[in-house]
């Protein structure tokens, strides 16, 4: 034991974006000891991206919306495969969430007589997002990291964990390493907080960083922990594709909030084309409907720009594949037309969207005040993980919870922009306050050495090999593989091929090399990652290949209908005894009446 | 396709050399994606920090060809390729191993900055009614991505070394933002003159110049805080002599 640098915590938080952060917090002020791993420098993590705002029915801007509202925006927009309580919890405690983050510092944008500003968004029924410009995401995370630091924290910043432990049924901790000397920490714990967001870099098309592979959907799979909707994986529509280097960029929703509308080669609105059924009653018949919506006017539907993301990105896919696309093979998101309804609209764009004019002119040399920016879908957000307790957010190991984008639930099959931030921030919450009270009637789990010793000598594998596998090399082959065969559109046979080729992946991954030594080697961490994103890319696959049906984020080509019985059941997978990923269909709960009367009278 | 050639500082703890390496340029790309590219296939070891790569979280600071910049934003078209593109960590901070640095003293120092104390709510509800201007006069500061290239080229860090007498810019940035705030009453005016050493910046613009976010840190945030030190400390008649003297003691 003597040869790991040790720490003890009541508390221990993996990732530092907005859920650990808020756990982080949460679990201080109940008093108890807590330690927070970051896998970047604090303040790093992918909060920072999001752009549009957070979610919450506060009726600032349109006095109809409340809780009820939203939560079954959120349901239809999960195609009801959501976990019912989780999505009423998040609804009711969203505008809670958001005040308290004031109180904190966080200076939102204003209404007219001073109250916080709310934008539309799509899925939202009323203009919902409270937000600051473009840059949401970076408020968020700043204020929780700016009072988080006066709390008392333990904060390990660059450091990674590869290890779940347990003291049999129960978690004792976690095993990992620092990035600047690789040295092995050991990290006793009573209770453990997983909120290390999603899986992108599975994909070669992303928005998200190095960080997003999938360590917390891996690390809780291998610790026993049941995970769910693993086949939903959400392709934002609007990314950067071009110049090539900065292809999957996220391109704010709040583009389209703000008027921006989507066009293919001809002009055409094509987004008019297609208005599915669950949504036809929300949406503007007409383009002069759609632009009266996004001004704040209360008797207009609103644009189908502004449908789900699942819907747009499929749309633009099919405008590209039938040979409208745009000449990088996109379609062309123009909100300078805007120039024609208002007047000083260059300065409003730069006021509204900041990052995104910005981020256009530095990266593209695009003024998107003048000229229409060439976007098209890039991997965004993972809506499965850790199945966890509506209430609790524990996972079905004692001890062990998770929130955040690596836990499932509160998005099915798909979610709705804005409803991450406030995701993060309610069950960030409710998973720092739970695990505290887990920590504080509960002991101290003892760890096993032979396991940390196993932990060890397979994590310096790669050190022992000499002139073998490239692990940068076999990260970009699994990226290409998952985004042609497990992509936006699906069919069992590519995924089977998919699933031939991740195994020889996988038996490469275990002969990667890595040159030099320990101390911040971006090859070992490399090669380090690779488990856990094989280990997902497996499973979202198979999950994948599990549900015959097309539903929110998953279109299978042979399976182009949506199908009742595939809605009644989410798909769940665990680590059989041998090893092997168990798939089971669980059936989702009969809905509480008083929820499923709200469902029906918002339809 | 053509080739450029990148220098860059390899070596670990301030020791090190820098390292030529031939690498294929293509239309768009930034700094950070040579250097990816480096990494995956020459340069296995390369220690680099990164994240959003979209100038949205400040991860990826280094100097090149001198200047500091982050990688992610820095296009190739905008350097001369025709000779060697060097690329080194910031020198402001202890070096770690190739271009990464240790920029913990920024996370110590935010620590001393007392935190934002908001006045009672407004309203019944517990929220507070803030007017649209009053948020706007302070959101320049808080676009800060702590990049912290400010502090790389702030003089009395980088040259000085004063870090015990000097919180920065960027902590300037962020006391600005704190007692600009419409809701904060708390009160740092002790502290900017005395533990955070205000005096010492001679508004030299360094920072501003580097400040990816464009923030005009030293006309917005340093001069006006400078101001209210003054006010507060310095009667208006005897203004000239008790600088002198409190610089004296």
């Amino acid at each position: 034991m003597a040869e790991y640098v040790t720490h003890e915590h009541d508390v221990l938080i993996i990732g530092a974006g907005g859920a650990g952060l808020r756990a982080a917090v949460e679990a201080s002020a109940a008093g108890v000891k807590v330690a927070l791993i970051s896998k970047s420098l604090l303040g790093k993590a992918h909060t920072v991206m999001a752009e549009g705002g957070i979610a919450a029915a506060m009726g600032n801007v349109d006095d109809r919306d409340n809780w009820r509202v939203h939560f079954a925006d959120t349901m239809r927009g999960g195609q009801y495969l959501s976990n019912w309580r989780m999505a009423e919890l998040h609804a009711k405690e969203a505008p809670a969430r958001v005040r308290e983050l004031e109180a904190w510092g966080a200076l939102f944008d204003r209404t007219i007589d001073g109250r916080i500003l709310q934008r539309n968004f799509g899925g939202h029924r009323y203009p919902r997002l409270a937000h600051v410009g473009d840059r949401t995401g970076l408020e968020m995370i700043r204020t929780l990291q700016d009072h988080g630091i006066h709390l008392g924290l333990d904060v390990f910043m660059e450091h990674t964990i590869v290890r779940l432990l347990k003291h049999g049924e129960r978690i004792a901790g976690a095993f990992g390493y620092d990035r600047e000397r690789g040295r092995f920490h050991l990290f006793r714990a009573k209770a453990v907080v997983l909120a290390t967001g999603g899986i992108g870099r599975a994909y070669k098309i992303t928005s998200n960083s190095w960080e997003y592979t999938g360590d917390g959907h891996s690390l809780a799979f291998h610790a026993g922990a049941a995970l769910m909707d693993m086949e939903f994986v959400q392709f934002h529509p609007t990314g950067m594709i071009w110049p090539p280097s900065v292809r999957g960029i996220l391109v704010t929703e709040g583009v389209r909030g703000e008027g921006g509308v989507l066009r293919n080669r001809n002009g055409e609105r094509f987004m008019f084309k297609d208005i599915p059924p669950l949504y036809v009653n929300q949406t503007a018949s007409s383009e002069e409907e759609g632009w009266r919506y996004t001004q704040g006017d209360k008797e207009a539907k609103r644009p189908p720009e502004l449908l789900t993301r699942d819907h747009v990105a499929r749309c633009i896919r099919r405008e590209v594949r039938e040979g409208r696309g745009s000449p990088h093979g996109g379609v062309f998101l123009d909100i300078a037309w805007i120039k024609a309804k208002i007047p000083h609209a260059a300065e409003h764009i730069k006021k509204k969207l900041p990052s995104m004019y910005h981020q256009f002119k530095q990266l593209a040399d695009i003024d998107i005040t003048q000229e229409a920016m060439e976007v098209g879908p890039t991997t965004h957000y993972m809506m499965g993980g850790v199945r966890v307790d509506a209430d609790s957010q524990m996972s079905d190991v004692p001890g062990l919870f998770a929130a955040g984008e690596c836990a499932a639930g509160l998005h099915g099959a798909n979610r709705l922009g804005g409803n991450s931030l406030s995701d993060l921030l309610v069950f960030g919450q409710r998973a720092g306050e739970y695990a505290a009270t887990f920590a504080k009637e509960h002991s101290f789990g003892n760890t096993d050495d032979g396991e940390l010793k196993s932990a060890e000598t397979w994590a310096l594998q790669p050190f022992e090999r000499k002139n073998s596998e490239n692990p940068y090399a076999v990260q970009h082959t699994l990226q290409d593989v998952m985004q042609d065969l497990v992509g936006i559109v699906r069919q069992e046979q590519e995924m089977l091929e998919a699933l031939d080729r991740i195994r020889e992946l996988k038996a490469a991954s275990e002969r990667v090399s890595v040159d030099g030594n320990r101390e911040y080697n971006a090859g070992w961490h490399t090669a380090l990652d690779l488990y856990h994103l094989l280990t997902v890319s497996e499973i979202v696959t198979r999950a994948a290949l599990e549900r015959k049906e097309s539903r929110g984020a998953h279109f299978r080509d042979d399976f182009p209908e949506k199908n009742d019985r595939f809605g009644a059941f989410n798909i769940v997978v665990r680590k059989g005894a041998d090893g092997a990923m168990q798939f089971s269909r669980e059936s989702i709960p009969p809905m509480q009446q008083d929820l499923q009367q709200i469902i029906e009278e918002m339809k | 396709m053509a080739t450029a050639t990148f220098r860059i500082w390899r070596g670990e703890k301030g020791r090190g050399q820098f390292r030529d390496y031939t690498a294929e340029v293509a239309a768009g790309m930034v700094v950070l994606d040579v250097v990816h590219q480096i990494q995956a296939e020459q340069a296995g070891d390369l220690a680099v920090r990164w994240n959003c790569k979209a100038g949205r979280c400040g991860s990826c600071s280094a100097e090149i060809n001198g200047m500091p910049k982050l990688m992610c934003m820095t296009r190739l078209n905008a350097l001369a390729l025709d000779k060697p593109v060097t690329i080194q960590p910031m020198k402001a901070f202890p070096h770690i191993k190739d271009l990464v640095t240790d920029v913990s003293w920024n996370y110590e120092v935010k620590e001393r900055i007392p935190k934002f104390k908001p006045r009672p709510p407004d309203a019944l509800d517990a929220t507070w009614r803030i007017a649209q201007e009053d948020v706007e006069r302070v959101q320049e500061f808080r676009k800060c991505i702590e990049c912290y290239l400010c502090q790389d080229v702030c003089h009395v860090l980088r040259e000085h070394h004063m870090q015990e007498q000097f919180i920065g810019p960027r902590f300037l940035v962020h006391v600005a933002a704190l007692e600009m705030h419409p809701l904060d009453v708390g009160d740092r005016l002790q502290d900017l003159r005395t533990q955070f050493g205000i005096g010492l910046c001679n508004i030299t613009k360094c920072c501003t110049n580097v400040c990816p976010e464009g923030i005009t840190i030293t006309d917005n945030a340093i001069i006006p805080l400078k101001e209210r030190v003054v006010d507060r400390f310095f009667d208006p008649l005897g203004k000239l002599f008790r600088i002198f003297t409190a610089r004296e003691t």
